[in-house]
C-alpha cells in the first residue's frame, strides 16, 4: 500500500496488521514476564464513527436521530460530531492512521473488539478501558439536545453490542452528555448497573463548564452511591480562543491536554468536591503528568493566602489531589529526576494507572512504567493494574496474577 | 562480526528496504540515493520497529536575514525515516534522531561484492 510522502512521493509499505507492527510489543511481553502481572489499560481507544451505521439508530428522538442519519447518508449532507483541527497522524508518518482501513478482520465478528484483542495481546495488557475518539469532543456540541442522544445512543451501542463481543477484556467509562444534568443523571441511573460499566467519563474539552456548578451534585452522588468511578478525558482544542494563538499543533496538542484537566481540576479542587464525595474515585486522563507538581503547588499557594475563598476544604488542594487518580499517558519522561519527584507527589504508589491510549500516536507501551529504574516492585505492579483492580474490580486472569495481587495488597477478590 | 546477506543490488531499488532478521536481532537496509544504509530495527523511544515506517525529506523552516520565517519547506535532499509507532525520525545517512543528534541508532556496515549486498553485523 502506497503512502504519500514528500513532494506528492509514494512510498510502498505493508498494509496494516495490528500484531505485526506491534510485533516488537510482543517480544517485551516475552521478556518482561507480563504474563504475571495483571495490567489493566485505564485509556484506550477506537474510532466510533466507522460504526455510526450501528450507533445512530439508538437514537431516541426522531427528529434529531434522522437529521444524524441523513446526515451521514451517502452524500452526506453534514457532520453529526464536532470535530477539531489537527494532524494526530503526522502526514502519515504515523501509518496505522492512513493504514486503518486496510486491516483485515472477521465479518462475523465486531472489528473493534478483534482489533482490541491484537493490541491488547501484543502489549500484554489483560483489561483496557474503552472510549471513542471522536466524542471527546461531544462538549462543543452547540445542540445540548443533540449531545444527549449522541451519548445515549452510543452507550446503548457500546454496552449492548461492543463489550459482549469482547470477551470480558473491555470495559467502559461512559460519556456524559454534560451540558444537560438531568440526562447525565438518566444516563447514570439507566446504563451504572450494566456488565462492563465501570463510571462515566466526562470530557474535558469544554469551553464553559463548571464542575461544582449545583445542578451536577445529584450526578456525582448517584455515580458515587454505584460504587463507580467518575473520569475526566482530556484533549486539544485547536479552534478555541486561546488555542488560537498556537501556529503548530504539536503546541496545540502539548497545551491542550494539559490545560483543560487543569481547569477542571481547579475547579473540583478549589470547591471542595474531595469533601462532598470523599468516596468517588475520581480519575483524571491523558494529561500526562508534569501538570500536577505544578497545579498542587500552584493551588497550596494561593489557598494559603486566600482560605476564605474555599470555606468547603478541610487540607490544602494538593492532600485533595492526592486522594484523587491518574492515568500515566503521555507519560514525560525526559527528565528522570523531575518524573520520580512527580511520582513522590502524586503518590504514584497508590494513585497512578497505566494508560497506553493506544491506537492514537502518542500511546505509551507497560514497559514506559514497568522499566523506571526508582520503582519499587509493589509500585510497579500497583500502576500497572493492581490499584486499577481495586477500583474496577477487575479479575486476574491467571493465578501468578492473583498471586501478584495478593503479594502486593490488591486483591479485592473476582 | 559476520556478514549477513541482504540481496542483490540491481533488484534492489533506490527508495526501497528491507528488513533482516539475524536471530532476535533485526536490522532495516535502506537504499537512498545509489547509497545502502543499515540501522537497528529497534526505536530508541519505545521499542518500535523504527526502519518500517514512512521516509519523508526532512522538514525545513528557512529564516531569512531580519529574522522573518519562510515557512515550511522539505529540504531537498536529506530524507528522514520515521518509525511508524510514534514518529520519531531518524537521519538516513546517520541514523540519529533529528531533533536530538545524541539519540542514535545502531549503525551496521553495508558492504558490495559485486552486485551482492552484505550487512555486517
Amino acid at each position: 500500500m502506497d503512502l504519500i510522502a514528500d513532494r506528492g512521493r509514494r512510498v510502498t509499505v505493508e498494509e496494516l496488521n495490528t500484531s505485526k507492527l506491534l510485533a516488537h510489543a510482543a517480544k517485551q511481553v516475552k521478556d518482561r514476564k507480563f504474563d504475571d502481572v495483571l495490567i489493566v489499560d485505564t485509556d484506550a481507544h477506537h474510532y466510533e464513527n466507522e460504526n455510526f451505521a450501528e450507533i445512530l439508530p439508538f437514537m431516541e428522538n426522531e427528529v434529531l436521530k434522522q437529521l444524524a442519519l441523513a446526515a451521514r447518508a451517502k452524500g452526506g449532507r453534514g457532520n453529526v460530531m464536532p470535530s477539531g483541527f489537527g494532524y494526530q497522524d503526522m502526514g502519515g508518518r504515523v501509518t496505522r492512521y492512513p493504514l486503518r482501513t486496510s486491516e483485515k478482520t472477521d465479518p462475523s465478528r465486531q472489528r473493534d473488539a478483534q482489533l482490541g484483542d491484537r493490541w491488547m495481546n501484543a502489549m500484554g495488557v489483560d483489561y483496557s478501558c474503552l472510549f471513542p475518539t471522536g466524542m471527546l469532543n461531544i462538549g462543543l456540541h452547540p445542540q445540548k439536545e443533540m449531545e444527549f442522544e449522541l451519548c445515549w445512543a452510543y452507550a446503548r451501542w457500546v454496552t449492548e453490542k461492543a463489550l459482549p463481543d469482547c470477551n470480558g477484556r473491555m470495559y467502559t467509562m461512559l460519556c456524559l452528555p454534560f451540558s444537560d444534568p438531568e440526562g447525565s443523571l438518566r444516563m447514570v441511573e439507566t446504563f451504572g448497573d450494566r456488565k462492563g460499566v465501570g463510571g462515566f467519563m466526562i470530557t474535558s474539552v469544554r469551553e464553559k463548564m463548571q464542575v461544582s456548578d449545583n445542578a451536577y451534585m445529584k450526578v456525582y452522588r448517584a455515580i458515587e452511591e454505584r460504587g463507580l468511578a467518575v473520569a475526566f478525558h482530556s484533549g486539544p482544542n485547536w479552534g478555541s480562543n486561546t488555542f488560537q494563538s498556537c501556529n503548530r499543533f504539536l503546541s496545540a496538542h502539548a497545551l491542550g491536554f494539559s490545560w483543560f484537566n487543569i481547569l477542571h481540576c481547579t475547579n473540583w479542587v478549589v470547591n471542595g468536591m474531595g469533601e462532598r464525595f470523599p468516596k468517588l474515585p475520581v480519575l483524571w486522563i491523558e494529561s500526562g503528568l508534569a501538570w500536577i507538581p505544578f497545579l498542587m503547588q500552584r493551588l497550596d499557594h494561593e489557598y494559603m493566602l486566600r482560605p476564605s475563598e474555599c470555606p468547603v476544604l478541610k487540607k490544602k488542594p494538593s492532600d485533595y489531589m492526592r486522594d484523587m487518580f491518574y492515568s500515566s499517558q503521555p507519560m514525560e519522561i525526559q527528565d528522570m529526576d523531575a518524573l520520580q519527584t512527580t511520582f513522590r507527589m502524586i503518590n504514584a504508589e497508590t494513585q497512578l494507572l497505566y494508560a497506553s491510549d493506544y491506537p492514537h500516536w502518542d500511546f505509551d507501551l507497560p514497559s514506559t512504567i514497568y522499566d523506571l529504574p526508582f520503582l519499587t516492585d509493589k509500585a510497579r505492579h500497583n500502576i500497572l493494574g493492581g490499584t486499577a483492580h481495586k477500583i474496577f474490580k477487575l479479575p486476574p486472569r491467571n493465578e501468578a496474577q492473583k498471586a501478584n495481587l495478593i503479594k502486593y495488597g490488591n486483591y479485592v477478590g473476582g | 562480526m559476520t556478514e549477513q546477506f541482504v540481496g542483490k543490488a540491481s533488484e534492489f531499488k533506490d527508495g526501497e528496504r528491507q528488513i533482516i532478521r539475524i536471530g532476535e536481532d533485526e536490522i532495516g537496509v535502506f537504499r537512498h540515493a545509489g547509497e545502502f544504509y543499515a540501522y537497528s530495527n529497534f526505536c530508541l523511544h519505545q521499542g518500535g520497529p523504527a526502519c518500517e515506517g514512512l521516509t519523508i525529506a526532512r522538514v525545513i523552516e528557512p529564516l531569512r536575514e531580519d529574522k522573518t520565517s519562510m515557512g515550511l519547506h522539505f529540504h531537498e535532499t536529506d530524507m528522514n525515516f520515521v518509525c511508524p509507532w510514534h514518529g520519531y525520525e531518524y537521519d538516513m545517512k546517520t541514523g540519529a534522531h533529528i531533533a536530538d543528534p545524541r539519540v542514535k541508532l545502531r549503525k551496521y556496515d553495508v558492504v558490495r561484492k559485486g552486485d551482492e549486498v552484505y550487512v555486517v553485523a
